[in-house]
């Protein structure tokens, strides 16, 4: 194997359940101080790895809950700007969570959900494994990304962005240590948003950029 | 790739396969024995009879026993379903014991296997006694619970807790369904199989053919609800709906089928019930069918233009995933299981009235362009989230999970 190539890596998850719920704000507030750090991976993180068509614009759980069960568009909205990638580590995305949760506390007497529309804290497992697939060059991508299972798409474009130290996809990283040839390809990479599209469609979207920069179009 | 893993992935994909083969790949061997009471009818036989051959050639050891009881074991463990789903239901003391009795029976008659094998699914309450005959057992032992068990009939739910709180792991299919235990409560939605006879492509013959059978006409507009004939269901409400539609959907037709009333006196009274709504409008169907009557239901979905599971009430509700396969828009009530199948606006409506369910038939048949998006947004969903290849790689998950250690990240790499 190449020193510079590319390992394909795949992932699966399974939801667990803490047994922690809220029906409303407040009891979301205390059940989050409460939930182990791996239910804030899994409903911000997590998430990801579930195909949805609902909520891309809530990229987390909490903002969806916020307006389907608590019916606040100003919370969901508070909410669903948090990028989880901005934060050092989960802790600090659970204080920011804690904070706009508090300061929404302060502007409102009551928020509360119908009973079946509870919020449920889960976490999850997640198994990591190697395809043995290895990619030499990255023209190599053309052929390897449609093949790819939305696991190594999760995996590669967006759980990548939260393992230290670089916290980039893995494919921007890659293409960074074979050198300047490939920066415009990474530059077109790093315009990509994965959280408003699901793994399917951001599937496409990676195959469309690679066909295109190997193709030699100009976009 | 050959066998049923080449089937499968023809329908759902080439890359499915392969992540299920990789992810199996490091249990190679390993033996998995899944128990349940039935080796015929109902969901679980239906989605087993699958999950075992199809883990068997990812190279898996797996097997399937099936318990034996008597009808008074049998009559207990209706009482423990219904009570599981929040019936008040009185136990008696005899029932118990020759629950207990039956279970230790089983488990003398297949006690070599379970205590050999290194993981086994118990499956319901009907076996669940099982493990406390395994002291000496070596594998993991997990309890797959398909019921609704969120608000338990209490004295049941403590009895059954006492046999269930010692397994290594359960299994519930939503959240909302679980019940706290001592051990890790995995979430893991159930599925359809896209291959069975409930689900396979049919020619556009067979859909007509059956649709002769039953006087509906093919050239005009067709709303279909299958379901059982149970208050909970609203068959009712979905008669009221199609009447309040059907004005502005000329020539709009109802199917309602169901099965199981005939030995069910609630569901004799609910179907009379409806057949008294529907009046002897020749437009609405009412059709009693018999539990196996698979290939109509899959001809009858196919042949619907709009299918509706307007329940108040729903477990799991996979009736819904098996339309939206069918790339049928969906109109569900807003409750259980639904929620997740019907994305709002995206797969199909969430409605909580008649008069919502009449509105969202309406749009969808006046917005026929809009009415196909949905019903291909609708097989997408299926195809990502609820073919057994999801359920079965969900499985391999939580497996890989009990037996390499409780990490909330297992690195294989």
């Amino acid at each position: 194997m190449a020193v510079d190539s590319f390992a394909v890596r795949d992932c699966a998850l399974v939801a667990i359940a803490t047994g922690l719920r809220a029906q409303s704000l407040r009891e979301f507030r205390d059940a989050l101080q409460q939930a182990p750090q791996e239910s804030v991976y899994f409903h911000f993180w997590g998430r990801l790895l579930r195909p949805r068509f609902d909520d891309t614009e809530f990229h987390n759980d909490f903002a969806a809950w916020a307006r389907n069960g608590l019916h606040d568009e100003k919370l969901s909205e508070r909410l669903a700007v948090i990028d989880p990638a901005d934060f050092a580590d989960l802790e600090a995305l659970r204080a920011e969570v804690l904070e706009v949760v508090e300061q929404r506390l302060d502007e409102i007497d009551v928020l509360q959900a119908r009973r079946d529309r509870q919020f449920h804290f889960r976490r999850c497992q997640t198994v990591v494994f190697d395809t043995g697939v290895r990619l030499e060059e990255p023209a190599c991508l053309v052929q390897a990304i449609p093949a790819m299972s939305l696991g190594s798409i999760y995996y590669h474009a967006i759980d990548a962005r939260r393992r230290e130290p670089v916290r980039l996809d893995d494919f921007r990283v890659w293409l960074g240590r074979l050198g300047g040839s490939f920066g415009s390809l990474s530059e077109k990479l790093g315009a990509v948003d994965p959280y408003f599209a699901n793994l399917a469609e951001l599937r496409d979207e990676l195959v469309a950029i690679v066909a295109r920069h190997f193709s030699g179009e100009p976009r | 790739m050959s066998g049923m893993l080449a089937d499968y992935a023809r329908v759902a994909g080439g890359d499915v396969i392969r992540q299920l083969r990789l992810l199996a790949e490091p249990m190679r061997g390993l033996s998995v024995t899944h128990v349940s009471s039935t080796r015929r009818g109902g969901g679980v036989a239906e989605i087993l009879e699958k999950l075992v051959p199809l883990t068997s050639e990812l190279g898996l050891d797996a097997s399937w026993e099936v318990i034996e009881g008597t009808p008074q074991f049998y009559r207990c463990t209706k009482l423990f379903h219904n009570a599981l789903q929040g019936q008040q239901s009185h136990v008696q003391e005899s029932l118990i014991r020759e629950y207990e009795r039956v279970n230790a029976a089983n488990a003398e008659r297949l006690g070599a296997a379970l205590d050999a094998a290194d993981v086994v699914f118990v499956h319901d309450p009907q076996p669940a006694a099982l493990l406390r005959h395994f002291p000496r057992r070596r594998g993991k032992w997990i309890w797959r619970c398909h019921i609704d068990a969120s608000r338990p009939h209490r004295p049941v739910w403590t009895y059954l807790r006492s046999h269930v709180a010692a397994y290594d792991a359960s299994v519930f299919s939503l959240a909302d369904f679980a019940q706290m235990l001592p051990c890790p409560s995995y979430l893991i939605p159930p599925s359809i199989d896209p291959l069975s006879a409930k689900n396979a492509e049919l020619t556009g013959k067979q859909i007509d053919e059956c649709c002769a059978r039953f006087g509906i006409d093919r050239a005009r507009p067709l709303v279909v609800q299958v379901s059982r004939f149970d208050r909970f269901k609203d068959p009712v409400g979905v008669v009221t709906a199609f009447r309040l539609a059907k004005s502005f959907v000329p020539g709009l037709q109802l199917v309602l089928a169901g099965g199981g009333a005939a030995d069910d006196p609630e569901g004799e009274v609910v179907l009379s019930d409806v057949e008294a709504a529907a009046g002897g409008d020749p437009d609405i169907h009412v059709l009693l069918l018999p539990d196996d009557a698979n290939d109509v239901i899959n001809a009858l979905q196919r042949a619907a233009d709009v299918v509706m599971q307007k329940s108040l009430k729903e477990g799991f509700g996979l009736t819904v995933a098996e339309a939206l396969w069918k790339s049928k828009p969906v109109i569900g009530g807003d409750t259980g299981g639904i929620r997740l199948q019907v994305v709002d606006h995206h797969t199909g409506f969430l409605v909580s009235t008649p008069e919502g369910a009449a509105l969202r038939l309406r749009h969808l048949f006046h917005d026929r362009r809009r009415s196909a998006e949905i019903g291909r947004a609708g097989r997408e969903h299926v195809h990502q989230n609820f073919l057994i290849t999801r359920q079965l790689r969900e499985y391999l998950t939580m497996m890989l999970g009990l037996v390499r250690g409780s990490a909330d990240r297992i690195d294989l790499v």
